[in-house]
């Protein structure tokens, strides 16, 4: 059954999954006219639009944000809207942003205090960011119309080279800039009141110094670059594996999970392999720089905990191939929001 | 290669858990090995009745490294998968008639006959998820203008905690829509289908916990195939199977108890007494599978009022105004829980039936064969 067949939209399409994928593609995404962009347009599906001006590329981003509870431990949905269109800049090599758009749905009642903690949250992310909101737009809309405040921003950054999804080749190292499924695991354990008693707090932050400097190490070192958000790292393979027609192949002992997430996902029958991360980068890296590259992702305060968790290989094209350490297994993508499960 | 984080993944865990060592693991697939060529023939075809059995064999790759002639085949043990579609018609029919519907998380995507509760949430429906019978409770509680019904589904471990909640002056407003297995009795049915050649039982260590071990004694002298009681950590899931293809292999049906360390042979009597208390057996259908006499749990007549079946006057043809989709028909979910095919047998798998459109409850679930396939790949041959 196609997306086109059915009836309604579901939250299912919303999260990040193949059945988003498939609704954007034969749906939102279908027939605009593609003639005259020059670069990464909307076919590539990928975290943003290259288009090519001159020697150089406009690298153009938008992503809106509804995110609930709007504040969470670790952020806030301000926090938020600038991390994610930064970081999916950056995940195109466009790492200086030239500046945001911010477009703030608001619903009637919202506490204006409220207002401002998320207004100085984004802020405060522009400056790690090194950038700034240059122009916006506020509505406001009635009680229970929307959930508390929607966030739009739109970000425009210029890029020497691009740095797609598809790049990997086998060989590669993979490499993912830290711990895995910290916002997710955070997020879900506000949301459904579960109480561990532990430090689970979403890792969002703006990315774009650390892709910065992983870049910097050497031209063409890094071949592909995905930030892991919904979907988790698990999706964020898959798309890398398909695109390049590559296999993937990863040792499960060398991701880094923290503890509290660990324990927290393994109570609630979750995969931390497909808990959304709002702060965290996967990098294909050229086998000669992978330790160059690790070593200054490292270096780097958003980095500290970067591995290498496994290789591209030429073997099992389009699939994700884990080695848990007692036996191997696919990695497979989550469909639609993953639910605690009953037993 | 070997690189990353020295204190990350499953090696620290090993460390500190040691049910995770790799090295502990070859031994006893090792011995596992040596078991099945004494045994000398093709195939050994052993059954286990748990979706959690089936997770941590997928999760951890075991079947890689499983003998050839090993054949673990997962028995009907997974709750959400044999909730019959009327169940969820009734639930999904509260939830359009405006109850709150409170329910854990993988009965979402259950397709009933016209819609599941995910898709009657979409339609206006109240559905909320819940993590334990006591937050569906807590649920009524903050809720005092509503009614909350629980969809409660699950095995007789489940089963407890919602009979502690019955038990525990509930409010008014809650009531409980069981769908509760018990697992003895379908343990007979699968053992006595003609197709399903089983010859031995690995018998779930958290069921157990609560039943004890013991009550598997009159199975194995009725069918003479023997039963382990095992727990769910790789090593666990291991050392379980290797102590069944011992048995096979020595001909000696009896019940072995893998698991000691939760499990006793009397089992949680308290557990045990609340859940008889609340609940009775009574004979219902299991999707895919047939009439299992005594296999559903429903609340006894003393607690009649919490019992949203006698609560509500459910009206279920509404529901039934739609039919279910003539793909059902092709799936062999059934088949499959009673271990006669696997996932790739079946024409819809990972083509028409994923877990984004599931046809069977088997592709639904966390616990569901299908589901476990369709995330981890059954093949051995990775």
């Amino acid at each position: 059954m196609s997306v086109a067949t059915d009836t309604i939209v579901t939250l299912m399409h919303g999260a990040g999954g193949r059945a988003m994928r498939r609704l954007i593609e034969e749906t939102l995404a279908d027939g605009f006219p593609e003639d005259g962009v020059d670069g990464i347009g909307l076919a590539s599906m990928d975290d943003g639009a290259a288009i090519r001006i001159g020697e150089g590329w406009l690298v153009v981003t938008t992503d809106s944000h509804v995110i609930h509870p709007y504040a969470f431990p670790g952020g806030d949905i301000g926090r938020l809207a600038v991390a994610g269109t930064v970081n999916d800049l950056a995940m195109m090599g466009a790492t200086k942003p030239l500046g945001l758009t911010s477009a703030v749905i608001v619903e009637e009642g919202f506490p204006t205090a409220e207002l401002e903690r998320v207004q100085r949250s984004m802020v405060g992310a522009c400056r790690e960011a090194g950038t700034t909101v240059v122009t916006g737009d506020t509505k406001v809309m009635g009680r229970g119309e929307l959930d508390g405040i929607v966030i739009n921003t739109t970000g425009v950054a210029l890029a020497d080279a691009v740095v797609a999804d598809a790049g990997l080749s086998p060989g590669d190292a993979i490499v993912v800039t830290g711990t895995i499924g910290d916002h997710g695991i955070a997020l879900m354990a506000v949301r459904h009141g579960l109480d561990f008693d532990a430090d689970l707090a979403s890792d969002v932050a703006p990315i774009n110094g650390l892709a910065e400097a992983a870049l910097g190490v050497a031209d063409g070192a890094v071949t592909a670059m995905k930030d892991p958000t919904r979907g988790g790292l698990a999706s964020a393979l898959h798309e890398m594996a398909e695109k390049a027609g590559v296999g993937i192949a990863v040792d499960e002992a060398a991701v880094p999970v923290s503890d509290a997430v660990r324990s927290a996902a393994e109570i609630l029958g979750l995969d931390p392999f497909h808990i959304a991360n709002e702060g965290k980068a996967v990098l294909g890296v050229r086998a000669d720089a992978v330790d160059a590259v690790v070593g200054v992702l490292r270096s780097h305060p958003l980095g500290a905990a970067a591995a290498v968790v496994g290789e591209a290989t030429a073997e099992n094209p389009g699939r994700v191939i884990l080695d848990t350490g007692l036996g191997r297994r696919l990695v497979t993508e989550p469909e639609g929001e993953p639910l605690p499960r009953i037993c | 290669m070997r690189p990353g984080t020295a204190t990350s993944g499953i090696e620290r865990q090993a460390a500190e858990l040691k049910f995770r060592d790799p090295e502990k693991a070859r031994a006893l697939t090792d011995a596992m090995e040596a078991a099945c060529e004494e045994v000398g023939r093709e195939r050994i075809s052993v059954m286990h009745v748990c979706g959690s059995h089936e997770q941590s064999i997928a999760k951890y790759g075991l079947r890689t490294i499983l003998p050839r002639t090993l054949n673990v085949i997962m028995g009907p043990g997974c709750p959400v998968c044999v909730t019959d579609m009327p169940e969820v018609d009734e639930a999904v029919a509260l939830a359009l008639d405006g109850v709150r519907v409170a329910t854990y998380g993988d009965m979402l995507q259950v397709p009933g006959s016209a819609m599941s509760l995910a898709e009657a949430e979409a339609r206006g429906g109240a559905v909320d998820v819940v993590y334990s019978a006591a937050q569906a409770g807590g649920l009524a509680a903050a809720h005092p203008d509503e009614e909350v019904v629980f969809f409660a589904s699950g095995f007789e471990t489940t089963a407890v905690a919602t009979a502690a909640v019955a038990l525990r002056d509930p409010p008014p407003n809650f009531s409980t829509l069981s769908a509760h297995k018990y697992i003895p009795p379908v343990m007979e049915i699968v053992a006595e289908m003609p197709d399903t050649r089983v010859e031995g039982y690995l018998a779930a260590g958290h069921a157990a916990t609560i039943t004890g071990s013991a009550i598997f004694g009159a199975f194995v002298e009725r069918h003479a195939i023997p039963v382990v009681v095992a727990g769910f950590e790789p090593l666990d899931v291991l050392a379980g199977l290797l102590k069944l293809v011992e048995a096979v292999r020595d001909g000696e049906p009896a019940v072995h108890n893998m698991y000691p360390r939760c499990v006793t042979p009397e089992g949680n009597r308290n557990a045990q007494e609340r859940l008889w208390r609340v609940f009775e057996p009574t004979g219902g259908v299991w999707r895919g599978i047939a009439h299992v006499p005594n296999g559903n749990l429903r609340l006894r007549d003393a607690f009649a009022g919490m019992d949203a079946r006698r609560r509500f006057d459910i009206d279920l043809e509404r529901v039934w105004g739609s039919s279910p989709s003539t793909l059902v028909q092709a799936c062999v979910c059934g088949d499959i829980m009673a271990g006669i095919a696997s996932p790739v047998d079946c024409e819809l798998f990972d083509r028409e039936c994923t877990p984004s459109t599931p046809v069977g409850a088997c592709m639904v679930s966390n616990e569901g064969t299908c589901k476990i396939w369709h995330q981890y790949g059954g093949h051995p041959d990775l």
